[in-house]
C-alpha cells in the first residue's frame, strides 16, 4: 500500500513511542491536585469559615459526587435512570454495617457519633471508614449490573420506571427490617442479623461520624479532635472528577456517548452497546455507592428509606439535566448552586417554594434550553472562556517556556 | 477463481406474512465492487440489516472471508458481526450528531483497541499511545475523505455531502474486509456524484476492502460495479455484469412496468 | 371465605379506580408517545378539588359541625365540577410545557413531565394552596353504608357506585374512541401523526381533546378515591405519589396506548396488590407491584395487550 494514511491501528500503536516517565508524571499529577486540593480545604479552608458554611462545603462536595456520577449514566450513556438515590441506599447502609460493627467488634470502641476518629488521621477508624466507603461502591455496583440488566430491553420513559421501580422495592424490603442492635447486643450480632436488622423505616444508628464540619485539630499532645471530612470527601471528589474527565475523553467514553447518541449506528460501528450500557450503569452505582457512604457517615445525616427516597433521586437528576448532560464542568457547578441554593431560600424564609422553584427550573430549561446550561460541552469549551481564559493561559504557559 | 470476500447464501427473511427478501445468493470477491439494485420497496436495505444482523434471517447463510479466516456471520449481534470485518453505512445519515467530526471517527476507531478501563483511568503508556493512534489514524482516514478541514465541527451541523463522507470515514475506522454503501450519493449534485465515484473506485485499493453498493443511480452502479444484483419485491429477478443487466428485460420490466401496463396507460 | 370474599370486593373498588387514572396514560402515550408523568397529580387534583368544593359549600365535616347535611345534586355537581377543572388543567399543561416541545428528543419531554409533576404536587402542599395536612372530603355518599353482605362481608353502597360509575365512564370512553368522528381522529393521530394532518385533522386539536378527556377520567377517579377513603392527605404525600405510579404501572402492564389492557391492567395491578397484602404480608403490597412491573416489562416489554414497536434502520 502506496498511501501511509491507510495504515491500520495496531500499525500505528507499534510505531508510538511513549516514554514511560513522562506519561507516568502526566498520569499522576491530577492525583497530587486533588489530594492537595483536599487536604487544603480541610486544614485551611475549614477552620477559617463557620460550621455552618463548613457544612455546606461538605454537602457541595456529596452533591458532585452523586451528581457526578448520576452524570456517567444519564448524560454520557443517555440511559434515563430516577433511581439512583437507591445505589446510595445500598452503598449507606453496606458503609453503616461496616463501620459500625467493625468499630465494636474490630476496634473494640464504643461506637457512638461524637467520639474522636479511633487511632487519629488516616489512623484504625479513618481506615475502616474509607474501607468502609470501597465496599458500599462495591455493592452498590453489584445492584447496578442488576438494575443495568433491564436497560438492554428497555429505553427512555420505560427504563426510567424500572429505575424507580428498584428503588422502591429496595425501600420496602429495607422497611421490613427489624432495628439495629444496640451496641451491647451487636457484640454478639452474627453476620445475617448485621446484614437484616436495619432499623426498618427509621433510621439505622450508631455507625460513627466520619463526615462532619468540625475541624480536624491535633493538640501538642497529638490528641486529635474532629474529623478529616471534608479531606475525604473532596478526595473521593477528585478521584471521581478524574475518572469521569478520563472516561469521557477515552475511546470507553466514546463508545457510551455513541449509545446516547445513535444506538444503531453504535452498534453497527462494533460497539458492543449491552456491555456499554450496563458497564455506565456499574461506574455510576459504584460512585453513586460510596457518595452513599460519605452520606452515611455525615453529621447529622438520617440514613433512612425517605431521605434516599424518590425526592432524592429527583434531585439529582435535575441537577444533571440543568447542568447539561455529559458535561462534567456543567455538572460540578449545578450541583454547587442547587445545593447552595436552597440555603438561600431558607435565609429568605421562603424554603417552601424549593421544590416548586425547582420543577419550574426543570421545565422552563426543556423548554428554553433543553441541552442544560453547558450541553455536552466543558467549560473551556464555551465560547466566553475560548475568548478571554484560553488566550490568557496560553500567554502564561507560553511565558514559562520562553 | 478469485477468493471471497463475503458470500451470501438463501438469505430469506418474512416480515409477517410478507417476504421481504426471499433467497437471496451472491458473493463478492476480495477487492470486489458489486451492486445491489432495484425499485423502491424491493428489500434492498432489508437485505443490508440481514448481512449486518440488525435482522436475524429466517433462513440462509452469511460468510465472510475465505479459507481459514472463513466466519459466519449470520446469528451474531451487529456489534459482533462489525468487529468480525463487516461495516455498513446508512440511507438514512446516523452520525453521533453531538460529537464532533473526529470524534465520530475516533469511536469506530475505538472497537480496535484494547485498553480497559483501567488503564484508560491510570492513563498508563499502552493507553496513551493507543489513543495517540487513533487520532492520528482518524485524522488520516478524514484526510483521504477530504474533510480533515472539519476535524473539529460538530458532525450534525456538516452539510449534507460531508456527513456522507463521514459516515464513510467512520465505517472504514472500524478496519472492515468488506464496506457497505447505502446510497453513497444520494441527494447530491453532479459535481459531488462525480468525486464521489471517484473516491469509492479508490478505496477498494486502499483499504484492501470489498464493497458492496446500494444505489438507485444507474449511471454510477453501471459505471463501475463489476456485477449486479436486481431485487424486485425481494426476489433477485437477475444477476450478472452490468452490461447484461442493462439489457435484461426482467430488469426493464421491474423498472418500466410489464408491456401491457404501458399499453394501458397509453 | 370471608377474607376471599373481602379481598375480591377490594380489589374490583380499587381496580376501577386504577382503572380510570390508567386510561389517561395510555390515551396520552397513544396520541404523543410518551408518559404523562404528571397525570397522577392530576388524578390526585381531582380529589383535592371535591375537598375544596366542599370546602366552599359547607358540605365538609369540620370540629363545629360533624354530620354537615349534603344535598343530593352535590354528587354529579361535584363530580361534573372537578372532571371539568381538571380537563382544563390537563388542557394548560399540554398547552404551555407539552406543545413547545413536540418535536423535541423524547427525553427532554419525559424530563418536562417529572417537572410538571412535581410542579403541581409540591405547588398544591403551599400553605396557600391545600397544605401539608389531611383534609376530610365531603361525605356525599356514606362510606359506611352497606348494602348487604355475602360470606359475612359487607357490600358497601361506595363500593357499588364507583364499579358502576367507573365502568359506565370506560364504556363511554370505547363508544367515544371507537364510534365517533373525534375517536377516529384520535385513533389517525396515533397511527400517523403527519398523514393524520396531511388528511386534514386538526392535530393540535386533537391532542388537546385527548388530554381533556384524560385528565377528566383521572378527576373521576380521584373524586371516587377521596369518597371511598373518606379523607385525603397531603398532595405531595408519598401514598398519592404511588397511588398514581400504579395507575400508571397498570397501564404499560395492559400495554400502554391500549384502552382494554389499560382496564386490565388496572384490575390486576389492584388484584396482585390486594391479594398479596392479604395472603404474604400486607406492609409488601407496593413490593408486588413493581416486581411484577419488572416481570411483565422484562418479557413482554410491550405490555400484556401493547404491540411492539420496531426502530426502522
Amino acid at each position: 500500500m502506496s498511501d501511509p494514511r491507510t495504515r491500520r491501528l495496531a500499525e500505528r500503536v507499534a510505531a508510538q513511542r511513549v516514554n514511560p516517565l513522562t506519561a507516568a508524571l502526566r498520569s499522576a499529577w491530577p492525583f497530587a491536585i486533588a489530594i492537595a486540593i483536599a487536604f487544603i480545604l480541610q486544614i485551611a479552608i475549614a477552620p477559617a469559615i463557620s460550621d455552618f458554611k463548613a457544612k455546606i462545603l461538605l454537602d457541595i462536595g456529596i452533591a458532585i459526587v452523586l451528581a457526578g456520577s448520576l452524570n456517567i449514566v444519564n448524560g454520557f450513556a443517555g440511559q434515563f435512570s430516577i433511581g439512583h438515590a437507591g445505589f446510595m441506599m445500598v452503598g449507606g447502609y453496606a458503609s453503616a454495617i461496616v463501620t459500625y460493627y467493625g468499630s465494636l467488634k474490630l476496634l473494640g470502641a464504643p461506637a457512638i457519633a461524637d467520639v474522636p476518629v479511633l487511632g487519629g488521621f488516616l489512623g484504625s477508624g479513618d481506615l475502616l471508614f474509607l474501607g468502609a466507603c470501597l465496599i458500599g461502591g462495591v455493592m452498590a455496583a453489584a445492584a447496578g449490573l442488576v438494575v443495568g440488566l433491564p436497560s438492554l430491553r428497555l429505553r427512555g420513559d420505560y427504563l426510567a420506571i424500572v429505575t424507580l421501580g428498584f428503588g422502591e422495592i429496595l425501600k420496602v424490603l429495607i422497611q421490613q427490617t427489624p432495628p439495629v442492635p444496640s451496641s451491647a447486643d451487636a457484640m454478639t450480632a452474627g453476620p445475617l442479623t448485621m446484614v437484616t436488622h436495619l432499623g426498618g423505616s427509621l433510621s439505622f444508628t450508631g455507625q460513627p461520624t466520619y463526615v462532619s464540619p468540625t475541624p480536624w485539630v491535633v493538640n501538642a499532645d497529638g490528641d486529635q479532635t474532629g474529623h478529616a471530612g471534608i479531606f475525604f470527601a473532596y478526595l473521593v471528589v477528585g478521584i471521581l472528577l478524574i475518572f469521569v474527565y478520563r472516561l469521557k475523553s477515552s475511546h470507553k467514553g466514546r463508545m457510551l456517548l455513541a449509545v446516547r447518541e445513535n444506538e444503531i449506528a453504535a452498534e453497527a460501528m462494533g460497539v458492543d452497546t449491552s456491555r456499554a450500557k450496563v458497564t455506565a450503569f456499574v461506574l455510576a452505582a459504584f460512585f453513586a455507592g460510596i457518595g452513599g457512604a460519605l452520606f452515611a457517615h455525615e453529621v447529622g445525616a438520617q440514613l433512612d428509606t425517605k431521605s434516599l427516597g424518590f425526592q432524592k433521586s429527583i434531585d439529582l437528576v435535575i441537577m444533571v439535566v440543568l447542568g447539561g448532560m455529559g458535561s462534567i464542568t456543567g455538572v460540578v457547578f449545578s450541583a454547587a448552586l442547587l445545593t447552595i441554593l436552597p440555603e438561600l431560600l431558607r435565609s429568605l424564609g421562603v424554603d417552601s417554594y424549593r421544590m416548586p422553584l425547582y420543577a419550574l427550573t426543570l421545565i422552563v430549561v426543556m423548554i428554553v434550553r433543553p441541552q442544560g446550561l453547558f450541553g455536552i460541552k466543558e467549560l473551556w469549551d464555551l465560547g466566553p472562556w475560548k475568548r478571554h481564559v484560553t488566550p490568557l493561559w496560553n500567554k502564561l504557559t507560553k511565558g514559562k517556556q520562553a | 477463481m478469485t477468493a471471497l470476500a463475503l458470500e451470501a447464501d438463501q438469505l430469506s427473511i418474512a416480515f409477517g406474512g410478507l417476504k421481504a427478501v426471499s433467497a437471496l445468493s451472491f458473493a463478492v470477491p476480495e477487492r470486489g465492487l458489486h451492486g445491489l439494485i432495484g425499485p423502491n420497496g424491493a428489500g434492498k436495505t432489508t437485505a443490508f440489516n440481514l448481512l449486518t444482523g440488525v435482522y436475524a434471517p429466517d433462513s440462509g447463510a452469511v460468510w465472510l472471508g475465505n479459507g481459514a479466516s472463513r466466519t459466519r456471520l449470520d446469528g451474531k449481534k451487529p456489534s459482533a458481526i462489525a468487529r468480525c470485518g463487516l461495516a455498513r453505512t446508512f440511507q438514512n445519515i446516523r452520525l453521533f450528531g453531538e460529537l464532533d467530526v473526529l470524534d465520530n471517527v475516533r469511536t469506530a476507531c475505538g472497537v480496535r483497541a484494547s485498553s480497559g478501563l483501567l488503564r484508560t483511568f491510570l492513563r498508563t503508556p499502552r493507553y496513551v499511545a493507543e489513543d495517540r493512534a487513533m487520532t492520528e489514524r482518524s485524522l488520516d482516514l478524514l484526510d483521504v475523505l477530504g474533510i480533515a478541514d472539519r476535524a473539529h465541527e460538530q458532525s450534525k451541523s456538516l452539510p449534507y455531502g460531508d456527513q456522507r463522507r463521514l459516515e464513510i470515514a467512520r465505517a472504514l475506522a472500524t478496519e472492515p474486509k468488506v464496506l457497505l454503501l447505502d446510497e453513497p450519493v444520494a441527494g447530491m449534485n453532479t459535481q459531488e456524484k462525480h468525486e464521489m465515484r471517484a473516491l469509492i473506485e479508490s478505496l477498494r485499493e486502499r483499504f484492501d476492502v470489498a464493497i458492496l453498493l446500494i444505489e438507485h443511480d444507474m449511471g454510477l452502479v453501471m459505471e463501475i460495479c463489476e456485477h449486479i444484483t436486481v431485487l424486485d419485491h425481494g426476489v433477485t429477478i437477475a444477476a450478472g455484469a452490468p452490461s447484461a443487466i442493462q439489457s435484461d428485460p426482467a430488469v426493464i420490466e421491474a423498472y418500466l412496468g410489464a408491456p401491457d401496463d404501458e399499453a394501458e396507460v397509453a | 371465605m370471608g377474607t376471599l370474599v373481602q379481598t375480591l370486593v377490594e380489589t374490583i373498588a380499587l381496580g376501577s379506580l386504577y382503572a380510570l387514572a390508567a386510561l389517561g396514560y395510555t390515551l396520552v402515550y397513544g396520541v404523543l408517545r410518551f408518559i404523562n408523568f404528571a397525570h397522577s397529580d392530576v388524578f390526585t387534583f381531582g380529589a383535592w378539588v371535591s375537598y375544596a368544593l366542599g370546602a366552599l359549600f359547607g358540605w365538609v365535616a369540620t370540629a363545629a359541625v360533624q354530620a354537615p347535611v349534603v344535598p343530593v345534586f352535590a354528587m354529579p355537581f361535584i363530580m361534573f365540577a372537578a372532571m371539568a377543572i381538571c380537563a382544563v388543567l390537563g388542557i394548560t399543561i399540554e398547552r404551555l410545557a407539552y406543545r413547545p416541545l413536540r418535536t423535541a428528543p423524547r427525553l427532554n419531554v419525559l424530563i418536562t413531565a417529572i417537572g410538571v409533576s412535581l410542579l403541581l404536587q409540591n405547588t398544591g402542599q403551599l400553605p396557600w394552596a391545600f397544605g401539608k395536612d389531611g383534609q376530610n372530603v365531603p361525605a356525599l355518599i356514606s362510606n359506611q353504608a352497606s348494602l348487604g353482605s355475602i360470606a359475612g362481608v359487607e357490600i358497601r353502597v361506595v363500593d357499588l357506585v364507583i364499579v358502576v360509575l367507573a365502568g359506565l365512564l370506560m364504556f363511554g370512553l370505547e363508544r367515544l374512541v371507537y364510534g365517533t368522528k373525534i375517536g377516529r381522529a384520535m385513533r389517525a393521530v396515533s397511527f400517523d401523526e403527519r398523514i393524520a394532518s396531511l388528511m386534514g385533522i386538526n392535530v393540535d386539536r386533537v391532542i388537546s381533546i385527548t388530554f381533556g378527556i384524560g385528565s377528566a377520567l383521572a378527576a373521576a377517579g380521584g373524586v371516587l378515591l377521596g369518597l371511598r377513603y373518606g379523607n385525603i392527605k397531603e398532595p405531595a404525600d408519598s401514598a398519592w405519589v404511588l397511588l398514581g405510579l400504579k395507575a400508571f404501572v397498570a397501564a404499560v402492564v395492559g400495554g400502554i396506548g391500549n384502552v382494554r389492557g389499560a382496564v386490565a391492567g388496572g384490575l390486576l395491578i389492584a388484584a396482585v396488590e390486594q391479594f398479596g397484602a392479604t395472603y404474604i404480608s400486607s406492609s409488601m403490597q407496593n413490593l408486588f407491584v413493581f416486581v411484577v412491573l419488572i416481570l411483565v416489562l422484562l418479557v413482554k416489554p410491550s405490555g400484556l395487550f401493547g404491540t411492539a414497536v420496531r426502530e426502522k434502520v
